[in-house]
This record gives structure tokens, C-alpha cells and sequence, in this order.
């Protein structure tokens, strides 16, 4: 029995191991490559502090199995009365609050881009594409008319859509985030965007997708019995493009219903 | 410190004193029976917080088919068919039971109860009848969480973490109504008991001490203890009294956590100009110490069990308690770490990031000496220590899933995804349960005079640990995956639709990790019965506990027991055994003083 307690202690850390190594190629891993540039950096923190932990549950695993090999030996000897070393406390204080404060402050950075509104890009802060008002179990969206800047205040030649966001790509962008009822999360996976919409808060939250096409917008904040649903799309489009389809709901939004001309009434 | 105690002593209590079945079994004031209790009915709530868990998984496998046996029973309008508000609210169910009737009381409760006095050497708590009374109190809140659950349209279903607005206007969902009442009362009266505890260990332990029991000579299960007593009483009056704002925000019609201008489900605008945040901020300034106190007493008894079980001192005590500590005092000042998506200033976001990386620390330090602990030692593998490795080795992938999550940037990915279920759950089973399961083993004897079955108990500890690993490893995958929480059918998203077969493999690792908890109900009765019966110290291990008899009568020890040394010292070159009792005094070498002499405490 104790070489199967040992195995069996060597054996689970060792398949989490593997699990994780063919995690990419069997599809459980990041539903796709960052889709924007501050995703690529969060990608890349995520993999540093991976490879720091594996490193640490590889080494801890290690030394575990080692100890119970070693002490679980059958032999008369007895244990070594040992009350612990000083040396090797200051060590595995020392080393380990090193690497860890590495971390940290390894990590500030891209979190001062992403949330310290003093360090958006100034073009996604002058000009909001967008506020987006969650409620229950939808987004909807607000436009400002073409040529006109996004007001705090809802505007008369304001447009809108429901659960569907569309944003130029390839440059940063920002939006207003608010909800109208109960709290709910912006969750963009592909672009690695996560921003809670508090109840009575107007939150600015930039992002930038790196190509055009169109990208899964999730709520990843409890908010009632609806939140799985809650499901939306933002549509990157390139600048052209973008215009147009601003256009295209400005022209849809003011139809008052008369036709200028007589050629749609067949339909 | 210890004076008050010789003269306890000398009363009567204990000698020819008979108690009615009533006030001896049901309505005691003896600490070890309202340990007993607390014990069987913590592990009753298990079996409820893992069905209601099974039912969450039954719908993350099977998304909208009819539960076997149960489905039928409890939807029958629906064919079977689990509804999102009742998935909504099984998960919040699942996380009340666990975290308010499971965790908490079991390692408080349950092994505080027994433990503390027996392990200072007192002959009960400081104060017997809050004692009781705390163990009562756990009954009006498991009605009040059963009332929740059961009432009319449908149970409390704003999460365990139950953020406003949602809980706060009854429109915003089903559960939202009554239930939400019944719940935040259940959670006010969980704190109630858990405060008199509290209060009571924390008295007991620095004023009972028997003779000779230094704070440094105490056996790290009562550091746990006390550093827990001590977060409690500081950290749980955030929450009650946030618990009450919120009642008031519901009953009285006061706007704490209620914005203005909010419309929700069609309802008027709310008026009134609160935060919502606020909520967040009181209830994790409670809930994250929380943590601690579900992780610390565990920390403890692993300590205490892998010394005995290796038969070697634990390997740098004092390390130990100051990292005990440091995690307790660290606990307050990492809160904002749940909140990093919350739009809080995001200054604060670095700050908590830096605290909550040097909260890893303590944790580190802790797992090298416990890997230490082992080193050089004499193992054998019964259950509590292939459940005290259990321990270690979820513990280690518990925090290092942690770091991912401090770490602010790569947390607005993971945050609210299953990451943070893989994590905490690896933290709370894997670490806690485990603890929990190895400490049921190592002090049923002394509970009961009867060992536990090793067979029963290895096939439980190997079948749970499967199944544990089964069912939480792959929660990482989900979330890197991008998996949110807490939805009913994720599949409904095209990027998670492919996660489907994971799911089914875990669902099926938790089926089988939830039947095999049946092999520990089993075992913990049969051994009562059946069981090897046993003399005081069937583990040849040093605490005072094993020095009373098994089981400890009323008043807990023969004599007045007299601490002489650590409860460590296994393998003590100075005597033949490879164990030493606290109590055994060894006259130094070239002294022949009496044992009297040595009697005084080494502090007085």
C-alpha cells in the first residue's frame, strides 16, 4: 500500500499537468487569440504568472512526493527530531515575497491603461462611440447622430439599437457603461474585457479590436434568473464601413414611414 | 492567567452530579457534546449543500433534461425540467448551506467546541450556557434558510454574495421577494451563534489555559482557533450590520444600497440616492476574513495531524502562528480584490493587488513547513494523514489559482468566470474538507472511544479525492475558456458551446465524490457501534487531549493536567517511545527535584 499512496500522490499533479499541456490543442483553453492589444499584454501577464505557478506546483509536488517516499520507508530508525531551520524559514519567506512583488508591480501598468481614465487614448476619450445600458436580460445601445459627440443625456436625434454594438476596429474606443436596473457585466471574452455596470454609475470603459468582425458580448454579473441569456454581439467594422452603417441606422431611425418615392409600397 | 483554574477544580461538579438524558444529550452545557452536535448536524448540511450542488451540475451537463428520481418530483408541471430561477437558486443555495451551516460551524463549532478545552486543558468553556446557546441559534437559521428555500414563487436566488440591487427590490427577481428576508434573518442568526462562539473560545483560551500551557506551547489547531475567535468578533459585526441596512432598504423603504432613477422590471423609478457598492464593500470586508476563518482552524488541525503523523515536531512552530497571523491581519486589507470589476477607483485596485499578493506569503511559508513537517519523518498512511497530504496538496493548487486572480489585469479576464470556482472550491474542499475529513478520523476516538473503520476510510479518502479533482480541475479549462458563472445554460453562447463534454466528465466526477460521502456517513455510525475500541492515545500523540480518558467524562480530566513542553516533541532523543506527553515531566539531567516543584507554570 505504500507505493500506492505515493504513486497515487505523484500520479494526480502529474495528470493536471498533462490536462493543461493539451489543454490548447483539445479547445479548453482562451476562446481565441486576444482581439486586442491590451488582451495580447493580459494574455501575456496570464502566461508569466502561469509558468512562475507551474514552476511552483511542479517544484511542491515534487518535494512532497520525495518526503513521503523518504519518511514512509520501512526501517527502525527513528524520525529526525528536528524543530525546523531559521535559514530555510528566511528563504522561503525571502524568495517568494520577491516573486510575488515582482508580480504585482509587473502588473500595474497595463492596468493603469485599461482603467485610469487620465491614460485612455485620448481619440476613444474625446469621442464615445457609444453608451451601453444594461437591463434585464438585454443591452441597449445608444449612438449619437453621425457628427455629433455622445451626450451623458439621451438626445432627441440619438440612435438605437438593441444587443447588437457596432464599433470601428483597428482603433481604440470608448463606451459608456450603465445599467438600468439591477448590476451587470460587460464581458467581451475574445477581447479580454471586463467591466461591472453599477446601479447608479456612469462607467467609461475603452477597448480596440484589433480586426473587423464580430465579437460575443456576455453579462458575467448575476443579475436574476435571465443572466445566462444575456447574450449580445459587437460588430467591429472597418472605418468605411462603420460610417456607412451609422448612416444606414441614422437613415432607418428617422423613417417616418412615408416614402419619398413610391417604389417600396409593393412591399 | 491559569490561577482561576486549580479552583474550578475543586468543586463538585462532575462527582455523583446526575444529569437528566435531557440536559446531558440535548439542552448540555458540556462543551463536548455541543461539538458532537454541532458535528452530526454540519455533516447533514453537507449532504443537503452537495444535492443542492448536484443539481447544479446536473444542469451544467444535461442543460434543461429532466433530473433523475428528483426531477419528476419536485417539476412535475414542467416534465422534469429544472427552471433558470430554480438553477438560480439551487447554486445560491448551495454556497449559504456550505459556507454558513457547513464550513463555518463545523471547524468552529464542531471541532472548536471539542477541541479547545481539551487541548488547553480546561474542564469546559469559559462560558457554557453561550456555549449552548450558540449551538441553538443554529437551528432558527437553518428555518429561516429552509423557509428561504421553500418559499412561495421561489427561493432566495441572488447568490450567496447577494449584491444589490437585485437584492434589495423584491421586483428584480422571483426570488427577490420574501425569500430574500428569510435569508438575510438566517445569515443574521448564523452570525449570532458563530459571535457567541467567538467570544467564548477567545475568553477560554487566553484566561483557561491549564498550568504550564504557554501561548507558545499550545497546539497550532487552538492558534487557528483563536486567530479565527478573533477575526470573527472583528469582521462579522460589518456584516450584520450590512445585513440590516439591507432589511431596512427592503422593509422600511431606506435607500443605503439603492441609487436613484433605477427602473426595474417595469416598476416605478426607485428614488432615494445610495450605492450600491457600498454593499460590496461591508460585505466583503466580512466575507474575505471569512475566508480565513474557513481556512485557518483547518490549517491547524493539518498541522497538528501530520506531526503525529510523521512522528516529528512540526517543522518551525513559531513560522507557523506568525503566519497564522499574518494571513488573519492581512485578511482585512485584501477585500477589494473581489471588487476589481466594480468600477471602484482604480488606484485601489493596485493597492489590494499588492496586499493580496503578500497574502500568498503567509500561505507559502505554511506549505513549506508542512512539506518540512514530513521530511525525515516516520509515515505511515492511515486516513487522517492521507488526508492531511489531501490538505496540502489542494491547498497548493487553491493558492496558486490565487495569484492568477490578485493579479488585476489578468483578473478582468478570469474575474466571475469559473476560475474563481475552481479556485475557491479547491481552497474550500480541497483544502478545508479535507482537513475536516482527516480531523473526523484522527478525533473520533477520542469523541467516541471507538477508532473509525481504515478500510472504509481510505476507500472514502480515495474516491473523494478523485472525485474532487474531477469535478474541480477542469474548472480552470472553463475559465480561461471564458465561462461565466452562475448561468443556467452557457451553451447557449457559440464560444462555450464546446465545453459541453467537459461539463458531462464533471458532472459525473461529482456524482461519484457526492456518493462517496455516503461511505463516511456510513463509517461515522457504524464505528459508534462497531468500531475498535480504543485507550486514551490511540495515535501515541502529545496533546493534553490524549492524556483524558476516550471518552473524556464530564470535567473532561482525571487530574489536573500540568504542561511541561510543546505538543510536538516526537521523536524526543530524551525518552524510549517516539512520543512525549505535554504532561510527561522528565527531571533534567543531574537534578533529582520532585515533580512538585516543577508543577508551577513556567509563566506564573
Amino acid at each position: 500500500m505504500r507505493w500506492f499512496w505515493i504513486l497515487f500522490f505523484a500520479v494526480c499533479p502529474i495528470a493536471a499537468l498533462v490536462i493543461c499541456i493539451i489543454a490548447p490543442g483539445m479547445d479548453w483553453w482562451f476562446p481565441s487569440e486576444a482581439g486586442s492589444p491590451l488582451g495580447e499584454r493580459i494574455d501575456s501577464l496570464f502566461h508569466l504568472i502561469l509558468y512562475i505557478v507551474t514552476g511552483t506546483f511542479i517544484g511542491t509536488q515534487i518535494a512532497m512526493v520525495f518526503v513521503l517516499w523518504k519518511s514512509s520507508k520501512q526501517d527502525d530508525e527513528r524520525a529526525w527530531f528536528s524543530h525546523g531551520s531559521h535559514n530555510l524559514e528566511v528563504i522561503w519567506t525571502i524568495v517568494p515575497a520577491g516573486i510575488l512583488l515582482f508580480i504585482a508591480l509587473y502588473q500595474m501598468d497595463v492596468w493603469a491603461e485599461y482603467r485610469v481614465v487620465s491614460n485612455f487614448p485620448k481619440e476613444a476619450r474625446r469621442a464615445p462611440v457609444a453608451e451601453v445600458m444594461a437591463r434585464q436580460f438585454e443591452w441597449r445601445i445608444r449612438y449619437p447622430e453621425p457628427g455629433r459627440i455622445l451626450q451623458i443625456q439621451a438626445q432627441p436625434t440619438d440612435l438605437y439599437a438593441v444587443n447588437e454594438l457596432i464599433v470601428p476596429a483597428a482603433k481604440p474606443v470608448m463606451i459608456y457603461l450603465k445599467t438600468q436596473d439591477v448590476q451587470h457585466s460587460f464581458f467581451l471574452p475574445e477581447l479580454r474585457v471586463k467591466q461591472d455596470a453599477v446601479p447608479g454609475q456612469i462607467i467609461p470603459v475603452w477597448f480596440e479590436a484589433t480586426k473587423p468582425g464580430e465579437y460575443d458580448l456576455v453579462c458575467a454579473e448575476l443579475c436574476g434568473w435571465g443572466h445566462y441569456k444575456m447574450g449580445a454581439r459587437v460588430v467591429a467594422l472597418a472605418e468605411e464601413e462603420f460610417a456607412a452603417a451609422m448612416e444606414q441606422l441614422e437613415t432607418e431611425q428617422s423613417d417616418d414611414g412615408f416614402a419619398e418615392s413610391g417604389d417600396d409600397d409593393e412591399e | 492567567m491559569s490561577e482561576a483554574h486549580p479552583t474550578t477544580h475543586d468543586d463538585a461538579h462532575g462527582h455523583g452530579h446526575e444529569q437528566g438524558f435531557v440536559s446531558k444529550y440535548i439542552f448540555s452545557t458540556d462543551h463536548k457534546v455541543i461539538g458532537i452536535q454541532f458535528l452530526v448536524t454540519t455533516l447533514l448540511m453537507l449532504m443537503v449543500g452537495g444535492a443542492l450542488a448536484l443539481g447544479v451540475r446536473w444542469q451544467l451537463a444535461f442543460p434543461w433534461e429532466s433530473m433523475p428520481i428528483v426531477g419528476p418530483m419536485l417539476f412535475s408541471g414542467d416534465g422534469g425540467q429544472i427552471s433558470p430561477e430554480f438553477y438560480t437558486m439551487l447554486f445560491t443555495m448551495h454556497a449559504t448551506v456550505m459556507i454558513f451551516l457547513v464550513i463555518i460551524p463545523i471547524l468552529a463549532g464542531a471541532f472548536g467546541n471539542f477541541l479547545i478545552p481539551l487541548m488547553i486543558g480546561a474542564d469546559d468553556m469559559a462560558f457554557p450556557v453561550l456555549n449552548m446557546l450558540s449551538y441553538w441559534f443554529m437551528w432558527p437559521a437553518i428555518t429561516c434558510f429552509f423557509a428561504s428555500f421553500f418559499c412561495a414563487g421561489n427561493g432566495a436566488a441572488a447568490g450567496w454574495t447577494s449584491y444589490p440591487v437585485l437584492s434589495a427590490i423584491a421586483e428584480s427577481a422571483p426570488g427577490s421577494g420574501m425569500a430574500q428576508n428569510w435569508w438575510l434573518l438566517g445569515v443574521t442568526l448564523v452570525g449570532v451563534s458563530s459571535m457567541m462562539g467567538s467570544v467564548n473560545y477567545m475568553t477560554t483560551i487566553i484566561n483557561m489555559r491549564a498550568p504550564g500551557m504557554t501561548l507558545f506551547r499550545m497546539p497550532l489547531t487552538i492558534w487557528g482557533m483563536f486567530i479565527t475567535a478573533i477575526l470573527q468578533a472583528f469582521a462579522l459585526p460589518v456584516l450584520t450590520a450590512a445585513g440590516f441596512m439591507l432589511v431596512a432598504d427592503r422593509l422600511l423603504g431606506t435607500c443605503f444600497f439603492i441609487p436613484a432613477g433605477l427602473v426595474v422590471n417595469n416598476a416605478d423609478p426607485t428614488v432615494g440616492g445610495g450605492q450600491s457598492l457600498l454593499w460590496q464593500h461591508l460585505f466583503w470586508f466580512y466575507s474575505h476574513p471569512a475566508v480565513y476563518i474557513m481556512l485557518l482552524p483547518a490549517m491547524g488541525m493539518v498541522s497538528d495531524m501530520l506531526s503525529a503523523a510523521a512522528r516529528k515536531p512540526i517543522f518551525g512552530y513559531k513560522p507557523m502562528v506568525y503566519s497564522m497571523a499574518a494571513i488573519a491581519g492581512l485578511g482585512f486589507i485584501v477585500w477589494g480584490h473581489h471588487m476589481f470589476t466594480s468600477g471602484m477607483n482604480p488606484a485601489l485596485g493596485m493597492t489590494f493587488m499588492t496586499s493580496t499578493m503578500m497574502i500568498a506569503l503567509p500561505s507559502a511559508i505554511k506549505t513549506f513547513n508542512w512539506i518540512g513537517t514530513i521530511w525525515g519523518g516516520k509515515i505511515e498512511f492511515n486516513t487522517f494523514t492521507l488526508n492531511s497530504i489531501a490538505f496540502v496538496s489542494m491547498f497548493v493548487v487553491g493558492g496558486l489559482s490565487g495569484i492568477f486572480m490578485a493579479a488585476v489585469p489578468v483578473d478582468i479576464y478570469i474575474h466571475d468566470t469559473y476560475f474563481i470556482v475552481a479556485h475557491f472550491h479547491y481552497v474550500l474542499f480541497g483544502a478545508t474538507l479535507f482537513g475536516v475529513f482527516g480531523a473526523i478520523y484522527f478525533w473520533y476516538p477520542k469523541m467516541f472511544g471507538r477508532k473509525m473503520n481504515d478500510t472504509l476510510g481510505k476507500w472514502h479518502f480515495f474516491l473523494t479525492f478523485l472525485g474532487a479533482n474531477g469535478t474541480f480541475f477542469p474548472m480552470h479549462l472553463l475559465g480561461v475558456a471564458g465561462m461565466p458563472r452562475r448561468y443556467a445554460n452557457p451553451y447557449l453562447h457559440d464560444y462555450l458551446e464546446h465545453l459541453l463534454p467537459m461539463n458531462q466528465f464533471m458532472t459525473y466526477s461529482a456524482i461519484l465524490m457526492g456518493s462517496a460521502q455516503f461511505l463516511l456517513l456510513f463509517n461515522f455510525a457504524y464505528s459508534l457501534f462497531y468500531g475498535e475500541k480504543v485507550g486514551r492515545n490511540p495515535w501515541k500523540a502529545n496533546g493534553l487531549e490524549w492524556t483524558a480518558p476516550s471518552p473524556p467524562g464530564h470535567g473532561n480530566f482525571d487530574v489536573l493536567p500540568v504542561c511541561y513542553r510543546g505538543p510536538y516533541e516526537y521523536s524526543s532523543p530524551l525518552v524510549e517511545e517516539d512520543y512525549l506527553l505535554q504532561t510527561e515531566y522528565i527531571p533534567p539531567e543531574g537534578q533529582k527535584e520532585s515533580k512538585e516543584e516543577h508543577a508551577e507554570p513556567e509563566h506564573a
